[in-house]
């Protein structure tokens, strides 16, 4: 427990064995510490400090604008490509701040992939190509055959690849809207991160595609660690191990998803489930 | 009584108006068709193979052709391009991708200044630096001031273009660690090829009809294509020249040769369409 910026008790994911939701790993792929970001002047987050376990599903619930995305969105750096976009604290990754000085954004974010709230599929490219992208566009040269298989077992990974392996040069932009969002994770997969933000990834999709998602994310937790942002709350206590509540760009409670759906510690956090209020 | 009476009188006023402009749009059709139709009737009459693959003929003589003028003001329009394409392209990349907001605009605005600085100055400039330093009129000089038209409208085309393309595409290729300038290169040039290509080729259709900026430049050559550092034809150089003379037999070119320039303009121009209908697909 750590007192914020408020006054107000705010947990904070304890060492503590006993409180870790999946007992395989109690190692943090990141640890927070007091960041906060700005868009402009204009302060989105505030001090928040978490621990975010290894090879497991973290979900960040909240209402609209309590600035969960922005969050997620500072830990692979993408939150300073925004217009006015600043940050200040630390997020440790091995033990080095990725906010550190001499480290290049560049080589986070191949560490740190990203899916987007809507697929943002290249429309120039085709299947293959949009998988392939990640790997094509960072090096000078690269032949077809030398990114077959990665393509495979990355679309294989997004649970893909059966849809798809007959027609890998039709353009990326012609599956539909769900195929379209596993394509993203697939293309993320495939520079071989080792933690997947995902922005809302399931808004835009229907029940049936958010479904498939939601079970291939309980896949990949087996290889990556994940971090979900999600306006929907039955979604986070489905998938993830720990959830933090957000609120006005403070981190209200976090805790195992068990505990903060059945006993949450704040009232606000009672009263957001509870559908109250958001 | 009175409000019914309003709403007919609005309506009649709504119906004038949208004859007034239907009138507007006809004349702008009509001034097309007019113009068309006039330099089709005047010039096709001498425009045969003979026209465009025979040099011309000095006064008196009868026959001749604009073989040169038509290889000249392609020589003219390749060599505008080999300048203005790889600067207008690249700081319509520079505009879109990398300027901050300020010296975007700062930039913008002053491209758009040259875009509309009259083409008899652009003539008169590249005179000033090219043509008396060389103390001769020369190709070289005429691509320059082409290059100079063109530069301006390739730029913020090619802007225009690329900022099209949604914001999403670059966030997502920065999430996948991916350096900026192979962003631009690989996924939002890309994206935004058919705008650009439109672009470019706008600009060659407006640069292939310029005449004030190659009186001061390429002069116009009796003796062909001679090398760019020598004087050479063009297509609406010879226009000038020919309908001002007092030989029917040069007018008669003259209408010949217009046509054919209108018929290379509106050419690039269908092409555009055809281009850029494909995007849409």
């Amino acid at each position: 427990m750590i007192n914020n910026m408020l006054g107000q008790t705010v947990r904070i994911e304890a060492a503590d064995p006993k409180h870790d939701g999946d007992k395989t790993t109690s190692k943090y792929a990141l640890t927070v510490e007091d960041l906060n970001a700005w868009y402009g002047n204009l302060m989105v987050i505030q001090n928040i400090s978490m621990g975010i376990g290894a090879q497991r599903i973290t979900a960040l619930i909240g209402p609209s604008g309590c600035g969960k995305s922005t969050f997620i969105r500072c830990l692979n750096r993408m939150h300073e490509v925004s217009e006015g976009g600043r940050v200040t604290g630390r997020v440790f990754m091995d033990g080095q701040d990725i906010y550190a000085p001499q480290v290049d954004p560049v080589s986070i974010r191949r560490r740190i992939g990203m899916v987007f709230q809507r697929a943002s599929v290249f429309p120039t490219m085709s299947i293959f190509g949009n998988v392939a992208s990640g790997i094509s566009l960072a090096r000078f040269w690269s032949r077809r055959r030398d990114l077959k298989d990665v393509v495979e077992r990355s679309l294989r990974k997004a649970a893909l690849w059966e849809e798809v392996k007959d027609k890998l040069d039709q353009p990326g932009a012609s599956l539909s809207g769900g195929q379209q969002q596993r394509l993203c994770i697939a293309r993320a997969i495939a520079i071989e991160p080792e933690i997947i933000l995902m922005d809302e990834p399931c808004s835009a999709l229907d029940p049936i595609s958010t479904l498939r998602i939601e079970e291939l994310m309980l896949e990949l937790k087996k290889d990556y660690t994940v971090v979900i942002v999600t306006h929907n709350m039955q979604q986070a206590a489905r998938v993830s191990a720990w959830t933090g509540f957000m609120l006005l760009g403070q981190l209200i409670e976090y805790a195992p998803t068990k505990e903060v759906f059945t006993v949450p510690k704040d009232k606000r956090t009672e009263d957001y489930i509870t559908g109250r209020f958001g | 009584m009175n409000e019914l009476s309003g709403y007919f009188r609005r309506k009649q006023f709504s119906r004038l108006m949208l004859v007034l402009c239907g009138i507007a749009t006809a004349v702008v059709i009509l001034v097309l068709i007019f113009i068309l139709g006039y330099t089709l009737v005047n010039g096709i009459s001498y425009l045969s193979l003979d026209f465009i693959t025979q040099p011309s003929k000095p006064v008196g003589e009868v026959g001749g052709g604009m073989r040169d003028d038509i290889y000249g003001t392609f020589i003219l329009v390749g060599l505008a391009s080999i300048i203005a394409l790889p600067v207008g392209l690249m700081a319509g990349i520079f505009l879109a991708e990398f300027a901050g907001p300020k010296a975007a605009s700062a930039i913008r605005f002053a491209a758009d200044i040259l875009a509309g600085v009259p083409s008899i100055i652009v003539g008169v400039f590249a005179y000033a630096i090219l043509v008396r330093p060389m103390h001769t009129y020369s190709a070289l000089s005429a691509g320059v001031a082409l290059a100079i038209i063109m530069i301006p409208v390739v730029a913020r085309t090619a802007e225009e273009s690329l900022r099209l393309v949604p914001n999403s595409q670059r966030e997502a290729a920065l999430a996948l660690g991916i350096s900026r300038w192979r962003i631009t290169l690989g996924v939002i040039v890309p994206g935004a090829v058919t705008g650009i290509v439109t672009g470019i080729m706008l600009a060659v259709a407006r640069i292939a009809g310029e005449t004030a900026p190659l009186i001061f430049t390429a002069l116009g050559s009796a003796f062909g294509v001679q090398g760019l550092a020598e004087p050479i034809g063009a297509l609406p150089l010879q226009i000038y020249r020919y309908a001002l003379s007092p030989y029917s037999d040069w007018q008669q070119q003259a209408w010949a040769a217009a046509f054919l320039l209108i018929i290379l303009v509106l050419g690039i121009n269908i092409s555009v369409r055809l281009v850029s209908s494909r995007r849409q697909k």
